[in-house]
């Protein structure tokens, strides 16, 4: 055991330093400090590999690193809920700013206007953006931030039914499911033609573009909704909500998303941001934290966290929800880059995915026996119905360095779905287009 | 210079307010593809107003906003309960690497085995550390955390026929997360009060348990900085009214190599790995809270797990659902930018390292303890772990409070310690310094609270107006929440 003389980077203390506060304690060891440990149960035996050196780590990740085929690799073709976009490089410069970086939620609002403010821009891009009033400083995922719309609207309406629609994201209902059905929730699914709701249904839930990257004309439904008073609780994606009509326009009471597409890597899922938006009238009702601008006792204009009485370090068992730590940095990341692109850049590359994806598909549709089954308006996702297997065209597919779409022959008969975004180039859609069409002789 | 506003002082003016028009950021690449149709214009969106602003001022306005936080790399953050340790700059990077950074979640399987990898591994390691018998990295935070391991409780017990077990038990000194948490599984909530010493009321434990008891959820140490003396005897009491224990990891600093809870008994644990495990805490996230098991709670375990099968001496990595899984906590395999950060950690520092790290937390808050308790009333007069909760009931008497030393601390150039928590300790004011800390670190932070107590007996009207050197003074949080403004809107 090298414990005594073993002087890690990460630890200041030196043998000296030790015995010096020790005398000071007035204990004779460290071991003495963990006395009320039970007999029997202290200094157990930790299975763990030695210390490696900083450089042996990074070559040890960097080879993992290889392990992995990445999205930028080649053609890449893969969306359903997490989209590769040009990242610009001030984003990732602002956000390795230790000021940011390792800063803790903002509790003393008096030395983290940084972070404040920068969550007061969120809430302001993200309001814009989805075009909703008010939003808060974000939860953990899109689908998190989903089932938590759900919950929302069961709170506000005292009612325990949730009507979704079945063209949700599977991974999203998956969740909605793990958290609205401890607290006896009912969920049922419904069909965007559906003019009637089980008695007591606090809200429709659906998504647009929905999980085949579809808009979803949800107008009559949300209508239905409304006229039974119950609510209407849509998950979007922010580029589609800068290139379509966004889903409060058409009248959702809560609109959520994730938060990934703007400027966040794909990072193998995580961590994201859910966005979070509501109707005025429900502000107090948000989960999660909220950022609000006052002044300080000197009248300087200011930013604290806000509306705290709603949270669990208050409320506790009757707070809107258990969050805590969120994921105020992947929000920051979000604002630098709406920032960045700004007015006229979020438009283009929202355009840019849009004629894109629209042109892969037209190129695919005219092969021979490839089709795209399903009907309406997409904006840079579709379902592709394939001559033979997904997977084995996937496999041909990967034997080219291309990655192709996203297998869901379960929901759709050969269904693959495939993505396009403005990072995609011509050349890349017609090699995917070509060996696709070779697979398909 | 980014714009000032119209009271020409150091405010940053909002994105909103510096537009001009044409202006921008970044230019996009044109369309490489002939242009398509655009869909009936009915369906399109009109108007979309976002901040038209050039590069530099954005790097200019977000860096002087930083510039405006205290931060862990800027100062000493002795936040109680939050483990505000240092955050070694090689787990940016590794997270950054492309093959980890630009993998997408839908990979298959055959093309990401290096990530998957790295997740196998730190479940196995965090497995270890807890003495459990299996680790769900999926959770995206403590609280996800505890809401999985409440939900798996409750699926144990509905799988057992005992689906009227809807009692948790949460000391008095819990952190809010814990009766959140349990609220959201469907559970009804009891407080346990805390004895003299401390330590939770054994007692009282007793006459609570009974055949609706689900289980307990406590913190180990406690929040109040302490080591649960009657520990095993409380998970017997729980385990024999056929309860099960839930330990809350958000003091696991203080018990690295020193304790494994698993041997202890607890059923569930969940670890913050921005905390214990060194990931930056982003001004509130991202963080994430996997958690690890018993035997009996493997099946139970949150979507997805990572499995290993050898084959021919070649290991193969999947992703799999365990039996009777509780279900998907987000879209996909939690929040891996994270995890290959305490990864990093966990191999940078070693089973030694960290042994290391608890034994010099732990040294520092009872450094902190001994020169401080003849200026501060100390609640337990017994050794604390990692943490150290004081509290200023003495300056109460000269009308200072404990917010106003904690403000106070701010001049002097450290970060405040956790105020009013734990509930049950009356201006309690709660220290946590990690290992992170050098000893001249400390004397000065120890010289900063005796000069704060100093100043609370002589010129407490200091004391109770600061700060004064922070970019703003204290806020009008009253006026927040009653008018509430909570973005940019035009005028």
């Amino acid at each position: 055991m090298q414990s005594d003389s073993f002087q890690h980077p990460y630890i200041p203390n030196t043998p000296a330093d030790r015995e010096e506060m020790l005398k000071v304690i007035g204990v004779s060891s460290a071991e003495e400090l963990f006395r009320d440990i039970p007999q029997g149960y202290s200094a157990p035996s930790l299975d763990i590999p030695q210390a490696l050196p900083e450089m042996d780590l990074l070559r040890e990740l960097q080879a993992l690193g290889d392990e992995n085929r990445h999205a930028d690799q080649g053609p890449f073709f893969l969306g359903a809920g997490a989209y590769r976009h040009y990242i610009p490089a001030v984003v990732q410069a602002i956000v390795n700013r230790g000021e940011f970086l390792t800063a803790y939620t903002p509790y003393q609002p008096e030395v983290s206007q940084g972070t404040l403010q920068a969550a007061y821009e969120f809430q302001t891009m993200v309001g814009q953006i989805l075009d909703m009033d008010v939003a808060n400083a974000g939860m953990y995922d899109g689908a998190s931030s989903f089932a938590e719309g759900a919950l929302m609207a069961c709170r506000i309406k005292r009612r325990y039914k949730v009507a979704y629609l079945d063209t949700v994201s599977p991974d999203y209902i998956d969740v909605l499911k793990t958290y609205t059905l401890p607290q006896g929730i009912e969920i049922y699914p419904v069909t965007a033609n559906s003019t009637n709701l089980k008695r007591e249904t606090a809200c429709i839930v659906a998504q647009s573009p929905n999980f085949y990257g579809y808009i979803e004309p949800l107008e009559n439904l949300i209508e239905t909704a409304h006229s039974l008073d119950a609510l209407a609780v849509i998950a979007t994606d922010p580029f589609a909500s800068v290139l379509f009509r966004p889903p409060g326009s058409y009248g959702a009471d809560i609109v959520t998303a994730e938060g990934q597409p703007l400027g966040v890597p794909v990072s193998f899922g995580g961590p994201y941001v859910g966005l979070f938006t509501c109707k005025k009238e429900y502000v107090r009702q948000l989960p999660g934290r909220i950022v609000g601008k006052t002044v300080d006792s000197n009248i300087r204009t200011a930013y604290v966290l806000t509306l705290q009485t709603r949270e669990q370090h208050i409320r506790r068992e009757k707070a809107t929800s258990n969050i805590c730590t969120s994921t105020a940095l992947i929000g920051l990341m979000t604002t630098v880059y709406s920032a960045i692109l700004g007015k006229e850049g979020i438009k283009e590359v929202a355009q840019l995915c849009y004629q894109k994806s629209h042109y892969a598909a037209s190129l695919i549709q005219q092969i021979p026996g490839y089709s795209l089954p399903l009907d309406g308006v997409f904006f840079q996702e579709f379902v592709v119905e394939c001559p033979r297997s997904p997977s084995e065209i996937n496999e041909t597919l990967a034997s080219k360095g291309i990655i192709g779409g996203l297998d869901i022959s379960d929901r759709i008969h050969n269904g693959m779905l495939i993505c396009v975004t403005e990072v995609n180039t011509r050349v890349e859609i017609e090699a995917l287009v070509q060996a696709l069409s070779d697979i398909g002789k | 210079m980014a714009a000032k506003n119209d009271k020409g002082n150091n405010e940053l003016s909002l994105l909103m307010d510096q537009t001009v028009v044409g202006r921008r950021g970044i230019i996009m690449p044109a369309s490489d593809v002939p242009v398509q149709p655009l869909p009936d214009p009915g369906l399109l969106r009109e108007n979309l107003d976002l901040p038209e602003v050039s590069q530099p001022q954005v790097v200019r306005y977000f860096t002087q906003l930083s510039q405006l936080n205290y931060s862990i790399d800027t100062h000493f953050y002795p936040l109680g309960s939050c483990t505000m340790k240092y955050n070694p700059k090689i787990n940016d990077v590794v997270a950054a690497i492309p093959g980890m950074s630009y993998l997408h979640p839908k990979t298959p399987e055959k093309f990401s085995q290096g990530a998957l990898k790295v997740m196998y591994r730190l479940q196995s390691y965090l497995s270890e550390v807890t003495g459990m018998s299996a680790t769900s990295l999926a959770s995206m935070a403590g609280a996800q955390g505890e809401l999985a391991g409440v939900l798996m409780i409750r699926a144990y017990h509905e799988r057992n026929g005992d689906s009227h077990r809807k009692l948790m038990l949460i000391p008095d000194s819990a952190h809010g997360t814990n009766p959140a948490s349990a609220a959201m599984g469907g559970f009804a909530v009891k407080a346990i009060p805390s004895d003299s010493n401390g330590n939770m009321d054994l007692g009282a434990l007793k006459e609570l348990v009974g055949s609706d008891l689900a289980g307990i959820m406590l913190t180990l140490p406690s929040t109040l900085g302490l080591f649960e003396t009657d520990i095993v005897e409380i998970c017997d009491v729980v385990h024999k009214a056929g309860g099960l224990v839930y330990g809350d990891g958000a003091n696991m600093n203080a018990i690295l190599g020193q304790l494994k809870l698993g041997d202890l008994g607890f059923d569930v644990v969940h670890i913050n790995l921005h905390k214990t495990f060194s990931t930056p805490h982003g001004g509130g996230g991202p963080g994430a809270g996997p958690v690890s098991v018993a035997e009996r709670l493997v099946p139970f375990l949150p979507l997805p797990t990572v499995v290993e099968k050898v084959d021919q001496d070649v290991a193969q990595y999947s992703l799999v659902k365990s039996d009777h899984s509780i279900g998907r906590l987000g879209a996909f395999h939690g929040n891996f930018g994270v995890l290959i950060r305490a990864y990093a950690y966990i191999r940078s520092l070693g089973a030694d390292g960290l042994r290391q790290i608890s034994r010099d937390a732990v040294i520092n808050a009872n450094y902190l303890l001994a020169r401080l308790k003849e200026s501060y009333d100390v609640s337990y007069d017994r050794l604390c772990m990692h943490e150290v909760v004081l509290s200023a009931r003495r300056q109460k008497k000269n009308g200072v409070r404990g917010l106003d030393i904690a403000k106070r601390l701010l001049d002097y150039g450290f970060h405040a310690p956790t105020m009013y928590f734990p509930l049950i300790v009356d201006e309690a004011l709660m220290v946590e310094p990690t290992e992170s800390e050098s000893k001249e670190t400390l004397d000065a932070f120890i010289d900063a609270m005796l000069a704060i107590a100093t100043e609370s007996e002589n010129i407490p009207e200091t004391v109770r107006g600061a700060p004064y050197s922070t970019p703003v003074s204290r806020l009008d949080e009253a006026k927040a929440a009653r008018e509430p403004d909570l973005r940019w809107q035009s005028r």
